[in-house]
């Protein structure tokens, strides 16, 4: 009888704790923080630094969630993922938003059950070789052993780009970056495939940075954005919508230094984008004060862009297609009203 | 007293009725929280409209994997991948089974030797190993190839058409020829033969007492059945010889530093535990088994095989079931020096797809596919060294 009784109340237990009716907001402010997924090491992007602060551009765009959420840029929580842990962790709720340079594809947002916003870098994929190699172009590859991340897009572009120009190659496939840059470096691959961005992250912590070439061709897009689960639109809308604040923000030329004089601007625009002109926090759900609190905490676009992974850095990446559209580049926000 | 007794007990306090009872209950219990997990996770799925089903094993995997023992391009399925993956984990696991067993017999026996230098190494040997985590193990000699060897252009060759660098170890085969099935063909039949030569020479002796140096002989069987083909073919000579061509050596056959890094990770490390359990079988052996066999005139070599062997195999063989089972278990450790496993491709399958429940209900069913028929075999060899009491 007593086993009996066991079972009924572990039925009845899991049957409640399977529902959830909840939305992620609501769950986010019940527990206090956003848990974010990033990436574990890939300088400028997301990488603690010499005092474990965590630094770069997805970092930041997580950072900024929290302040439109709470007001506080420092109530999130960074969960270090590799790129094979990263969907299954938003699929199962251990994580609220997935902020780990991870490319929008067909298949992920719709069998994976995820829906990506607005694109914070547009890259694409291209191969890192030791300059004493002699190559000059990935055309010349054939035959090359070949260092890739297993659970990325890259892997697969990788196998189409070699498919494709019928060359030969023999890929090593490590999950750990670390694992799979110190096995770049010592020789077991002739080269290294991953995003140009990260190409130039992880030469930058290369024993020899000088060593090292990113070859010309970029085999492919990858618009790497921010990942929220399937069926929650407020809290889509709320990521989606912080990420446009960035750009927005940098075409109307506000700053988080200049941010306090602007809140006294008398252009509409700009009044209602921070909130002085009241209405727009409301529609999201959160506090009008919500971009005021993003620009002002985390900084704009353009300032993340430049301290994260701009020519100053040790990454040196020109703003390019990551410019504001009305630079020519991709970056371009959804109108704020 | 009996018609009494069932008078008065009603059934529901009948001992027997009640087991029943609560035997169905439990299974009721099981069945509906089965049901509801499985239910409430395909509802779930639904809800955050994520894919279910096994469908995606027709698709086009479109990854490439490093090394396989059947063709395999990113045009083929994800079920020929992972076909791939099982077929690498059966081979590591096979020949690292093999490797165990004979280097931990090795070291297990030379513990027990009476010379004190070689039975204190083989003690280092298994302490050391044994305490240090098999994934360090791995990562250690990973590095080892890969730090200590020169690149494809340096390599080391110390002998002709072998070569030695971090792109693994490269040696020449013989090249393909019409012989070489028909080697193999006589090895069968070499095999067979010496197999009924060995239950005959039993058989004559447990009748006559006459005895026959099987060992000999079938050594000599097998060893020269196929040489005897080779030869009848015009003894073929010709050797595919690896050559550095662009990046890498075309030609001859290839070793891959993560498949040499996880079997030795994995033999030496099983190989303490076996080489303990060794131990034990021989110890459990009383030393009085010995002294009777040597004072009826046994040789050194029969009174291990005829008297010490039989006894303590009883004793080593299950455990020796489990150091198998652990090792096929931890080839999945794999993963970490990107040797492409099982666990590998499924991993990277899961989340090409994004479908993960189907994904580790794979891994789980093929490991225990592995170690259930593992065990099977080992049960049954089991059953045939146990003690026969007559």
């Amino acid at each position: 009888m007593k086993s009996l009784k066991i079972c009924i109340v572990i039925a009845a237990v899991l049957a409640f704790a399977g529902v959830s009716l909840a939305g992620t907001l609501d769950d986010v402010r019940a527990k206090g923080f956003i848990q974010a997924g990033v990436n574990g090491g890939v300088f400028g992007f997301s990488m603690p630094n010499d005092k474990g602060l965590w630094e770069g551009l997805d970092v930041d765009t997580a950072r900024a969630i929290a302040a439109a959420v709470f007001g506080d840029a420092g109530k999130v929580k960074f969960m270090p993922l590799t790129a094979v842990q990263r969907l299954p962790a938003l699929q199962s709720k251990e994580i609220d938003v997935l902020c780990r340079n991870t490319t929008q594809t067909l298949t992920r947002e719709t069998t994976n059950g995820l829906n990506f916003v607005a694109v914070n870098y547009y890259d694409g994929q291209g191969f890192l070789v030791p300059k004493k190699l002699g190559v000059n172009s990935a055309k010349q590859l054939d035959g090359a052993t070949v260092c890739v991340l297993p659970g990325t897009t890259t892997e697969l572009n990788a196998a189409d780009f070699f498919r494709g120009s019928g060359l030969q190659w023999k890929p090593v496939v490590i999950e750990n970056t670390a694992e799979l840059n110190k096995a770049f470096f010592a020789g077991r691959c002739d080269c290294l495939t991953s995003d140009v961005s990260q190409l130039a992250a992880q030469r930058s912590v290369a024993p020899n940075p000088g060593d090292y070439i990113i070859l010309p061709e970029v085999i492919s897009k990858e618009p790497l954005a921010p990942v929220v689960r399937h069926g929650d639109d407020q809290w889509f809308d709320i990521v989606n919508f912080t990420v446009m604040a960035l750009i927005e923000a940098e075409e109307l030329g506000i700053t988080s230094k200049n941010v306090d004089k602007m809140l006294k601007s008398e252009l509409p625009q700009i009044k209602r984008f921070l909130g002085v002109t009241p209405g727009l926090g409301k529609a999201l759900g959160l506090d009008d004060k919500w971009a005021y609190n993003i620009i002002k905490q985390v900084g704009n676009y353009g300032e993340i862009f430049e301290r994260s992974v701009g020519p100053n850095t040790k990454l040196g990446l020109e703003r390019g297609l990551n410019g504001l559209w009305t630079n020519g580049g991709l970056m371009y926000a959804a109108p704020f009203r | 007293m009996e018609a009494v007794a069932s008078e008065k007990i009603p059934f529901w306090l009948n001992p027997k009725i009640r087991g029943i009872f609560y035997q169905a209950g439990v299974i009721c219990c099981f069945a509906f929280l089965a049901w509801y997990l499985v239910s409430n996770t395909l509802h779930n799925l639904e809800k955050q409209s994520i894919a279910t089903g096994f469908s995606f094993l027709n698709k086009e995997s479109a990854f490439e994997v490093g090394e396989s023992l059947i063709s395999y391009s990113s045009a083929d399925t994800y079920g020929r991948a992972l076909i791939v993956g099982a077929l690498n984990t059966l081979k590591v696991s096979f020949f690292g089974i093999l490797l165990t067993l004979l280097l931990g017999t090795l070291v297990g026996l030379s513990r027990l030797s009476s010379n004190w230098l070689v039975s204190r190494l083989a003690a280092l040997y298994t302490e050391v190993m044994q305490n240090i985590p098999v994934l360090l193990q791995l990562f250690f000699w990973y590095a080892v190839f890969y730090e200590m060897l020169p690149s494809p252009r340096g390599a080391l060759n110390p002998v002709n058409g072998l070569f030695l660098c971090n792109r693994g170890v490269i040696f020449a085969v013989p090249e393909a020829h019409a012989a070489h099935k028909f080697m193999l063909l006589s090895l069968g039949i070499a095999l067979a033969a010496a197999f009924f030569l060995r239950n005959w020479a039993k058989k004559r002796q447990a009748t006559t007492g006459k005895h026959f140096p099987i060992f000999w002989v079938s050594a000599g069987i097998i060893a020269g059945l196929p040489v005897m083909v080779w030869l009848f073919f015009g003894a073929p000579m010709n050797m595919d010889m690896p050559a550095l061509k662009g990046f890498n050596y075309k030609g001859g056959a290839t070793l891959s530093p993560e498949f040499i890094a996880l079997l030795l990770g994995l033999v030496l490390y099983t190989a303490a535990f076996v080489a303990e359990v060794v131990r034990a079988g021989v110890q459990s052996v009383s030393r009085g088994q010995t002294e009777a066999a040597r004072s009826i005139g046994l040789r050194s070599g029969q009174v291990l095989n005829l008297v010490i062997l039989p006894q303590a195999l009883r004793v080593i063989v299950p455990p020796l079931t489990s150091q198998m089972l652990n090792l096929t278990k931890n080839s999945s450790l794999a993963v970490a020096i990107g040797f492409p496993d099982f666990v590998s491709v499924a991993n990277t399958t899961i989340n090409q797809t994004g479908q993960s429940i189907e994904g580790v209900a794979l891994i789980m069913m093929v490991y225990l596919m592995f170690s259930l028929s593992t065990s099977a075999f080992m049960n049954w060899y089991n059953k045939k060294t146990k003690l026969i009491e007559r």
